[in-house]
């Protein structure tokens, strides 16, 4: 299969911090790549490397067939960037962005105006198309910066954190823009979130990174398999037999019940519930990513402390800009 | 290496910027008209100068002073883009950091020549009468001028990492420019300090440039002006795009 991104041992460093620890990864074309990992995990660095806004301490990387350290300009020219920060420029409106950008690519000014016209309806923002972008949500400002990055056609599309800070609407509203791309374009997508859901619902593969380096790659339901085990919690008269059954990993006494541990759950929770005897509730969790990444970095991804909003961000640069 | 298309794609959004954000071009001129009509109104009935009076003999100096504050703050500027995160936009975009340059200097100019405009209009109805070919001939210089001190400003900017050092260049800076440049008295005339500093200086030139265009006096000839000043421009350009060319994302 053809590759689209490919590092070698890929290291930045900030004194005494190692932000990327020489991550190897190969990401096949048409592929989208979820890195997952807490605040500061080295997933921003990671793909400012890749689209050569920072320069790596050492290793290199080949981008769209390009090396990022000898070809900065012919790498740029083949990707696409959706900056965690909003980086579209509020005084101008959205079409004027588009153009603008369109004009730093080098696009042809009527196979342009088409694209933009064509790319707004996409992302549903035709009839603000005209606004001021200081007038836009932030969701409205995401939709926005998805499309900048997708009019000039690139080969790789970088989303950093393309849904921090929304509401739950506006996130489900960009997620299914994000898949829209995949299915028509095939474009190969790095995208580095905090949120577990959005790793598991968007990517191919996961990458779960932690300081700086790259402790589990898979798809998610290989990830999930690792842990090999769903949760069963039973309330009642139960069985204490239950513990023998071959596919019973475990049983812990817990709150008024017992906690059971099972491999398989599709196809082994039916004798279970048929051998557990007289029980009054039941509650049934399946392993998530959540327990997979507590597994491989032995902590819990945490929630973004606040301050870190894009609203509370945007509110402040139209005070500061005044 | 040096991509036209970019330089004007980016020189149409900065004129947008400037034509929108009106009060920036207002308040770069308060403090030119301060001097023009408090200073030089003020000293011009005790002190001829030259054959002129004060407030006319001061005016290319103001107008280099408009040129001078524009271009410097607008250099400075790029700061903002660095806040706005937009500027990541233009640096992750396939040109060289050479024709962002470019652009932004572009820009820069384009700004200067509005406010240059401005002032010659203020002239020409209060102060001292401009001819059509005197006025063309500022703006011709108002080029130059601007592109040397927009590629200072947009080096410091591209240096510094918050706007709180913005007051910091001004006061250490722009304003000793402005001040050891002759634009408010005749070089020739001064102590020796003042004559040292004023011609390190390139501003000095500058002011020069425009007084012999306005009042057909100067103190140094036609060819040390533009001399230093291209010399000038070589350098500062040549830094600039140094510095662009190290610009990452400080994260």
């Amino acid at each position: 299969m053809e590759t689209a991104i490919k590092t070698f041992n890929l290291t930045k460093k900030f004194k005494d911090l190692t932000a990327v620890d020489s991550i190897n990864l190969d990401i096949p074309k048409g592929e989208t790549l979820a890195l997952l990992g807490p605040n500061g995990a080295g997933k921003t660095t990671f793909i400012s490397m890749l689209s050569t806004l920072v320069k790596p301490t050492s290793g290199t990387a080949s981008v769209a067939g390009v090396d990022i350290n000898e070809n900065s300009l012919g790498v740029r020219k083949k990707i696409g960037i959706v900056f965690q920060e909003p980086s579209t420029d509020d005084i101008l409106t959205a079409r004027e962005n588009l153009e603008l950008h369109a004009m730093l690519y080098g696009l042809p000014r009527a196979a342009a105006l088409k694209k933009i016209d064509e790319i707004l309806e996409v992302v549903g923002l035709s009839k603000r198309a005209d606004d001021f972008v200081k007038t836009y949500s932030g969701g409205m400002r995401r939709r926005l910066e998805i499309a900048r990055g997708l009019i000039h056609d690139p080969e790789v599309l970088f989303l950093d954190e393309p849904t921090l800070g929304l509401d739950p609407a506006s996130r489900k509203v960009i997620w299914d823009y994000i898949k829209g791309i995949k299915a028509r374009n095939n474009t190969t997508m790095i995208l580095t979130t905090h949120y577990m859901e959005e790793a598991d619902l968007l990517s191919d593969r996961i990458a779960i990174i932690d300081y700086g380096k790259i402790v589990a790659l898979d798809t998610a339901k290989n990830l999930k398999n690792v842990l090999g085990q769903d949760l069963v919690f039973l309330k009642g008269a139960i069985n204490p037999e239950i513990g023998k059954l071959d596919f019973v990993l475990d049983v812990e006494k817990e709150s008024g019940g017992v906690k059971i541990m099972i491999k398989d759950l599709n196809r082994n929770l039916k004798e279970l519930i048929n051998k557990a005897g007289d029980f009054s509730e039941i509650e049934i969790r399946r392993v998530s990513l959540e327990d997979v990444f507590l597994k491989f970095t032995g902590h819990k991804l945490e929630e973004e402390k606040g301050g870190g909003n894009i609203f509370e961000t945007i509110a402040q640069y139209k005070t500061k800009r005044k | 290496m040096i991509n036209f298309q970019a330089i004007y794609a980016i020189l149409l959004r900065e004129i947008k910027v400037f034509v929108r954000e009106k009060e920036r071009i207002i308040s770069i001129l308060i403090s030119p008209l301060l001097f023009l009509f408090v200073i030089g109104r003020g000293i011009s009935s005790s002190l001829p100068a030259h054959g002129y009076t004060y407030q006319q003999f001061i005016f290319p100096g103001i107008l280099a002073m408009v040129i001078l504050f524009t271009s410097i703050t607008y250099g400075l500027y790029i700061i903002w883009d660095k806040r706005l995160d937009f500027l990541k936009e233009v640096l992750v975009a396939p040109i060289s950091r050479a024709t962002l340059f470019l652009g932004k200097a572009s820009g820069g100019i384009f700004g200067a020549l509005i406010e240059t405009l401005m002032l010659l209009a203020i002239g020409a109805v209060f102060i001292l009468p401009i001819t059509p070919l005197e006025a063309l001939l500022c703006f011709l210089t108002a080029v130059p001028v601007s592109f040397m001190i927009v590629s200072i400003g947009l080096s410091i900017g591209g240096l510094m990492k918050s706007m709180e050092g913005f007051g910091l260049v001004m006061s250490f800076l722009t304003w000793p420019m402005f001040f050891f440049s002759g634009a408010l008295f005749e070089i020739k005339d001064t102590d020796l300090y003042l004559k040292v500093i004023s011609l390190v200086n390139p501003f000095t030139y500058c002011v020069d440039l425009m007084r012999k265009i306005l009042l057909d006096y100067s103190s140094f000839s036609l060819a040390a002006d533009l001399g230093v000043i291209s010399a000038w421009i070589v350098i500062t350009s040549f830094v600039g795009i140094k510095i662009f060319g190290n610009l990452q994302q400080n994260k």
